[in-house]
């Protein structure tokens, strides 16, 4: 500085590259050490506070009872108690969700209040319903059913779709989710021999339009509505299944567990729909959600699955 | 003494104590600070009618994330335009510090406005340079104590009153400040304040051309866009020296002519030029990183030139080039030059972006998002499904009810449940599902179509393409 009338001479530390490049040795403005030593002073406090220093498994976590948090927790039983706890990161993300879990709170009040149609009526809840039930959707039921509630063909139904095989009215779609399903078909192999079973699995194909030999199917269709093989008293006489007991519709273009949108040649479809008959089914099982959501919980998923996903009746 | 400058480890800071001048660029300097206070002070409390907020003219709500600029709403979505707004103040930068140098730091820049503000609080109870650095050098007694708390109390004063103002900006002024005061206020409210008065005390009262030298990175980055052809606040070192060099005005050497014939300059090296300036240089070193610019030193030396009756200007804005030359033209404004010129075009071009995209914006925001997980379903009769998640922010003061159609398609194939129209609050969005249901024959022909939002009120209506998908051949 010019005003303190002192010639200023540049000190290097006598370094000097490629002939004249020098380093310069200026000295620190003192404000500056000054704010350097102040964070020394902020590590002993910090210290003091939070935790810090590892001594082996443990470390110090502050003096006791200067900063704590205080949460509740649920145990695993569902019951909740009030801890306290020295600060960290664990306790803060608790505390938070504490408070997301106090925000959410009106919301799901309101959608344990309402009816199903009154809460698929009203814009703003539905908001809610679209992003709460995507999370607990993603929770609990896409190991099964698919990121997107597409399922999987030969393992778990598609939800997105209007072909409910237990009902797809709210009410239906709740009962599913509280008392879980299951599914299954019997094996027919001791039953019907290899060309019976042709012959109606070609009058099954051909309910729904896809190719088949009309013969057999004819044939079949005697199979099917006879009381040897009595294929008609779980599907109905018009093939259209039964929600009551979850028998599939025949009639319609969505398959489960026979794979004949997936079969490129009739061949293949047939043996598909044939494979099925010959060995039945037990695979279509679906656990019991009562025990494990809370009925406000599963009241969300079931107006997600009926109006978010958008099959619902 | 260098002996022990060269163990310190650390640069004790010298206060730097300037004396006042007048002259044209003081006056500017003034005119510019007045004008900024009046705007930055007065701006908060300037009433406009409105509907859905507090009646401030400039209001940046944060709890309801919308910044009210007189008639216009600006939400989060419009962050671009910070983004453009960034853009056009750093073209701006570059344009003026191409053309004049660093007149942002000189005139405009808060740093420089508030240490002006509290140089002169310091000159009005303590008094001019000298009895200023006489009550510095004294020792502790009554007089420094009540002047010196006196100037350090009113820049707090100062300062605090710049944070309440700068708090007015987000939140309704008169409410704010009554209940500041009334001891009703929110806790971030004072905290923000007390942050606020803090930095402002600590930047322009204790730290000032501190800021500049080592924390601002304006000052380290404007040099690179000084050119040959800059005007610079520059010493005419040629006339100011001579041959000799410069000399104070002995008997003899009081007269141009006399002193030229001695070889001696014109500089009578009163020192007036370090005594003003705010960064506490002595220009006549040359152009120098800590010069903000201000021009004090060109109204002090002029004001020395009239006294002692040689032409003005042995300091003044002029450029390396020039000042290179054999014969030095008058300094003008050189603006024909390729950077100037880009930072020019670049300016112009961003801000009439600016001013179309906030001229063109509709009230009305609809963003629809396509279903991906599946991208479409077959249903049990062979047709198939795309869903969509329509999201429409009502950007109006006040409560719309908007329909949903579809264009391109059969109108009966939309699906909206129960939201064929809603009501969307003022300032709020909403996100609504839709469903397309198209037969195995029309999906194969259709890939696109148009969603149409229309706003009940005015009829506006909003076209968002989208797609729809269905399995094709190549699948
Ligand atoms: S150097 Fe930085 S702080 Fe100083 S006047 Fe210029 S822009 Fe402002
Ligand atoms: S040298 Fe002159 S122009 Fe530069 S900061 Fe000092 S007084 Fe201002």
């Amino acid at each position: 500085m010019s005003q303190d009338n002192k010639k200023v001479t540049v000190e290097t530390t006598g370094h000097v590259w490629d002939d004249d490049l020098q380093e310069l040795n200026n000295p620190l403005p003192r404000w500056w050490i000054w704010g350097f030593y102040i964070t020394f002073g902020f590590a002993l406090v910090y210290w003091l506070f939070y935790p810090a220093w590892p001594i082996g498994n443990t470390y110090t976590k502050g003096i006791p009872g200067l900063n704590n948090v205080t949460y509740v927790a649920t145990k695993v039983d569902g019951t909740q108690e009030t801890k306290t706890t020295h600060w960290n990161m664990r306790s803060k993300l608790m505390v938070e969700m504490n408070d997301l879990q106090a925000e959410q709170k009106p919301y799901v009040d309101k959608v344990a209040s309402k009816s199903f149609e009154d809460v698929a009526k009203d814009p703003e809840l539905m908001q809610f319903v679209n992003s709460a039930g995507k999370t607990l959707f993603a929770t609990n039921c896409v190991p099964c059913h698919q990121a997107g509630g597409q399922g999987k063909v030969k393992f778990a139904p598609n939800l997105t779709d209007d072909y409910w095989q237990y009902g797809g009215t709210y009410e239906n779609i709740q009962t599913t989710i509280v008392g879980g399903r299951h599914g299954v078909m019997p094996a027919f192999k001791t039953i019907l021999n290899d060309a019976e079973l042709t012959q109606v699995s070609n009058y099954v194909l051909s309910l729904s339009g896809e190719p088949h030999n009309a013969d057999a199917a004819k044939l079949g269709d005697a199979i099917f509505h006879g009381d040897k093989a009595g294929c008609y008293a779980c599907h109905g006489v018009d093939a259209k299944g039964n929600i009551a007991i979850g028998s599939a519709n025949l009639t319609d273009k969505v398959w489960l567990w026979p794979d004949v949108l997936g079969a490129k040649t009739p061949e293949a479809k047939l043996n598909e729909v044939k494979t099925l008959i010959y060995g039945g089914m037990d695979k279509g099982v679906m656990p019991v959600w009562e025990t494990r959501l809370k009925p406000e919980q599963i009241k969300l998923l079931t107006v997600y699955v009926h109006d978010s996903l958008g099959g619902g009746k | 003494m260098p002996d022990q400058a060269e163990k310190s480890l650390y640069q004790k800071h010298i206060p730097i104590v300037t004396r006042s001048v007048k002259g044209q660029f003081r006056t500017f300097k003034t005119a510019v600070m007045l004008l900024a206070y009046s705007v930055y002070f007065l701006l908060p409390w300037m009433p406009w009618a409105r509907v859905s907020a507090a009646s401030q003219a400039i209001l940046f709500d944060l709890t309801t994330r919308r910044f009210f600029i007189f008639n216009l709403i600006v939400y989060p979505q419009d962050i671009f335009w910070l983004a453009m707004l960034l853009f056009i103040a750093a073209a701006l930068l570059f344009f003026v510090t191409g053309l004049v140098g660093r007149a942002w730091c000189g005139y405009f820049c808060f740093q420089t406005l508030w240490s002006d503000m509290f140089i002169q609080i310091e000159h009005l109870i303590q008094g001019e340079r000298p009895a200023r650095l006489r009550l510095k050098n004294q020792n502790w007694n009554l007089e420094k104590i009540l002047k010196i708390g006196a100037s350090h109390a009113l820049m707090i004063l100062v300062s605090m009153w710049t944070a309440i103002t700068f708090a007015c900006y987000f939140s309704y002024a008169p409410t704010f400040v009554y209940h500041f005061f009334n001891g009703t206020g929110v806790a971030g409210g004072y905290f923000a304040v007390l942050v606020l008065t803090l930095l402002t005390y600590m930047a322009g009262g204790v730290a000032r051309e501190q800021i500049c030298l080592y924390a601002c990175p304006y000052a380290r980055f404007q040099s690179v866009m000084y050119e040959a052809d800059t005007l610079a606040v520059t010493y005419d070192a040629k006339r100011g020296e001579g041959m000799k060099g410069r000399t104070i005005p002995i008997q003899g050497l009081k007269t141009q002519d006399e002193r030229t014939l001695a070889g001696h300059g014109d500089c009578i090296d009163c020192g007036f030029c370090v005594q003003v300036c705010p960064t506490g240089i002595d220009i006549r070193n040359g152009l120098q990183y800590q010069c903000i610019s201000c021009g004090l030193c060109i109204d002090a030396c002029d004001n020395i030139m009239d006294s002692v009756g040689y032409p003005r200007g042995l300091i003044r804005y002029d450029s390396e080039r020039n000042m290179a030359s054999e014969v030095p033209e008058p300094p003008r404004v050189i603006w024909k030059r390729f950077k100037v010129i880009g930072y020019a075009v670049a300016l112009l071009l961003m801000t009439g972006l600016l001013f179309y995209n906030i001229g063109t914006r509709s009230d009305t925001e609809v963003s629809v998002q396509q279903v991906r997980q599946p991208l479409y379903v077959m249903l049990s009769n062979g047709s198939l499904r795309n869903r969509y998640l329509i999201h429409i922010v009502n950007k109006t003061e006040s409560d719309q009810i908007y329909t949903i159609d579809v264009d391109g398609i059969s109108p009966r194939s939309l699906d909206m449940r129960f939201f064929k129209a809603v009501s969307i609050k003022a300032g709020k969005g909403l996100s609504v599902n839709a469903s397309v249901n198209l037969s195995a024959e029309d999906a194969s022909k259709v890939r696109e179509f148009n969603f149409l939002i229309t706003q009940a009120s005015t009829q506006k209506v909003i076209k968002v393409e989208t797609n729809f998908n269905s399995p094709r051949e190549h699948d």
